[in-house]
């Protein structure tokens, strides 16, 4: 019994009749679901896309593609693709000591993995900017190595590993729950080494989750402001991130700069997007 | 079949003497938990004991000196404001939502799915500046709005509707999944047996997808009060009057008062553990059945 099905649609017409006859039919939830995501999300980017479309093609690519433009988007997604694959393989080793193993205190570790998704960016940003500064508690381990982790590149990659670990460690964790203990020992009895275990029986069907994880993980530090923009020195050429960027041509009133990096960085959240239900689509081959 | 070959193969390796797995995995089992937790360490718990050794090292005056500041006062005010209205905005859309798409079969379910899920995928300075492009000076209802002498931006209602964009998906995701778990068979039941689909909606679903909607509300309002990004660029961050608490903790660390961004920076992080308390109850209640990722 499907909500399309309950609209008795007139059969034969033209299909603006049957458009507009389920739009006088359509349930007061859909009403109200359709008049929000309009209000709230439609109109807000159809404002984005006419304001890019009115600059032009030609200047639209200038703007895209200043010496600045292109340092912070280098600074960004590089930056941004270390911290998920770092995160990658500790959030993969986290998730596999929280499944396999029993240790004091696993309950709570198993819980604080969401930290980053409760705690406000801008906390997250003010403390790890104090720790990983020259004297706070772990950059003053670094610093006599000559080491500078906050205000510089290093401390926006910090920001965006903290921001992006639960992303792995949640999507692994529950398709490693699923796999049975039994295929490994089945290896492991039939002689194969610890390495050939991992390579050739677990990691083939954990790969898609790992994949999802890090694309999620990715695309999160890709737009994350409030901590980078407070362990950033925003420097140009630097450390000065995309989002950063949109933020500092606000404020000068260049709406047009801020849109065309802000459709920039939406172009590649929406190929982020259709990556990973790719992955996902593909990963299902398993099941 | 296979798996009784297995099983049994598996207990006779157990009794022989070749027994090394064990041994190795438990030493391996050792240093696995030692490099997680080494790791853990420095990138959250360091940083989170740090919020309250910051806030609280020179006892507890300071900080209550802090909260007695009219600045903070107004940002604590401004939160619990942008709060109160985007919840229960999102609480409504997302229950709609999810009683439209849940249990149901039709061209584009997947697509309306993935355009909820959207606002995550938005960078918040992205959403922020869409915001901008509508109702700001240049932007579509700029003039109109100036003409009538409505203020949004830089003022409390372009804040809320960042704060409503950012924590949009919430109530949806974690409804939906519930619904279709529950079925709809005891609403058709009801139904048939003449209820009203008020009646039907207060007492079958309802109670039936209470603690889901908790989870998602739980949510909604974590990153409500704690968004910095899209409230940071639509809000002009005036102390004492567009303030939230997230920009007050910014505001102040620039300024060199980390005392005061401390005093306010333990608050959100009192926030973030009370959610995560919440939200483990909330899991261990529904045996599991609540998502654990987002």
């Amino acid at each position: 019994m499907t909500t399309a099905q309950n609209l008795s649609r007139p059969t034969g017409d033209s299909p603006w009749k049957v458009f507009w006859h389920s739009l006088i039919h359509m349930p007061w939830t859909w009403r109200i679901m359709f008049g929000y995501l309009a209000f709230m999300l439609f109109l807000p980017v159809a404002a984005m896309l006419t304001k890019s479309l009115s600059i032009g093609p030609a200047e639209f690519w200038r703007i895209a593609t200043t010496p600045l433009a292109l340092s912070t988007y280098d600074v960004t997604f590089t930056t941004s693709l270390i911290a998920a694959l770092i995160d990658g393989v500790f959030g993969v080793l986290i998730a596999w000591v929280l499944v396999r193993y029993t240790f004091p205190l696993k309950k709570l570790i198993d819980a604080s993995i969401d930290l980053p998704f409760a705690l406000p960016t801008a906390v997250a940003g003010l403390t790890l900017a104090t720790v990983y500064s020259e004297n706070g508690w772990i950059g003053s381990l670094f610093a006599p190595f000559g080491v500078k982790i906050a205000f510089t590149r290093l401390g926006v990659g910090i920001a965006m590993m903290f921001i992006s670990l639960p992303f792995v460690v949640r999507t692994v964790q529950p398709v490693l729950m699923q796999m049975e203990r039994e295929t490994e020992e089945a290896a492991w009895s039939l002689g194969a080494s610890s390495w050939q275990t991992f390579w050739r029986v677990l990691l083939p069907p954990l790969f898609p989750a790992i994949l999802t994880g890090v694309a999620l993980g990715f695309s999160r530090a890709v737009g994350e402001f409030g901590s980078t923009v407070i362990i950033s020195s925003n420097t140009p050429f630097k450390d000065l991130i995309a989002p950063i960027l949109i933020f500092q041509r606000l404020e000068q009133y260049d709406y047009a700069g801020a849109t065309v990096i802000g459709m920039v960085l939406l172009i590649l959240s929406l190929l982020m997007l259709l990556l990973i239900n790719f992955i996902q689509a593909w990963g299902k081959r398993y099941d | 079949m296979t798996d009784n070959l297995i099983g049994s193969s598996l207990q006779t390796a157990e009794l022989t003497p070749r027994n090394k797995p064990v041994t190795q995995a438990n030493w391996v089992s050792v240093v696995f938990i030692a490099i997680a937790l080494v790791f853990l360490a420095f990138i959250l718990y360091i940083p989170a004991i740090n919020v309250f050794y910051q806030a609280f090292s020179k006892g507890f005056e300071p900080f209550l000196h802090n909260l007695s500041e009219p600045n903070f006062q107004s940002a604590v005010r401004m939160t619990l404001g942008l709060a109160a209205i985007a919840v229960p905005l999102n609480t409504i859309f997302g229950l709609c939502a999810a009683w439209a798409l849940a249990n149901k079969r039709f061209r584009g379910r997947t697509l309306l799915l993935s355009i909820i899920d959207l606002p995550f995928a938005i960078s918040p300075v992205v959403a922020g500046l869409m915001i901008m492009l509508l109702y700001g000076r240049q932007g579509w209802f700029g003039e109109w709005l100036s003409e009538h002498n409505i203020k949004i931006v830089f003022a409390f209602p372009a804040m809320m509707l960042a704060t409503a964009f950012v924590s949009m998906p919430f109530v949806a995701r974690e409804v939906i999944p519930v619904l279709e778990e529950e079925g709809v068979e005891q609403e058709e039941a009801a139904y048939t047996l003449g209820a009203t689909p008020w009646q039907t909606f207060w007492r079958i679903t309802v109670p039936n997808i209470r603690w889901g909607l908790l989870y998602g509300v739980l949510l909604t309002n974590a990153r409500a009060m704690g968004e910095f990004g899209a409230v940071s660029v639509v809000s002009g961050n005036v102390t004492g009057q567009t303030q939230s608490l997230p920009l007050f903790v910014e505001e102040a660390y620039k300024n060199y008062d980390t005392e005061a961004a401390y005093s306010a920076a333990v608050l959100l992080a009192l926030l973030a553990v009370v959610t995560l308390v919440l939200k483990e109850i909330l899991e261990r209640r529904t045996g599991g059945h609540l998502k654990k990722s987002h």
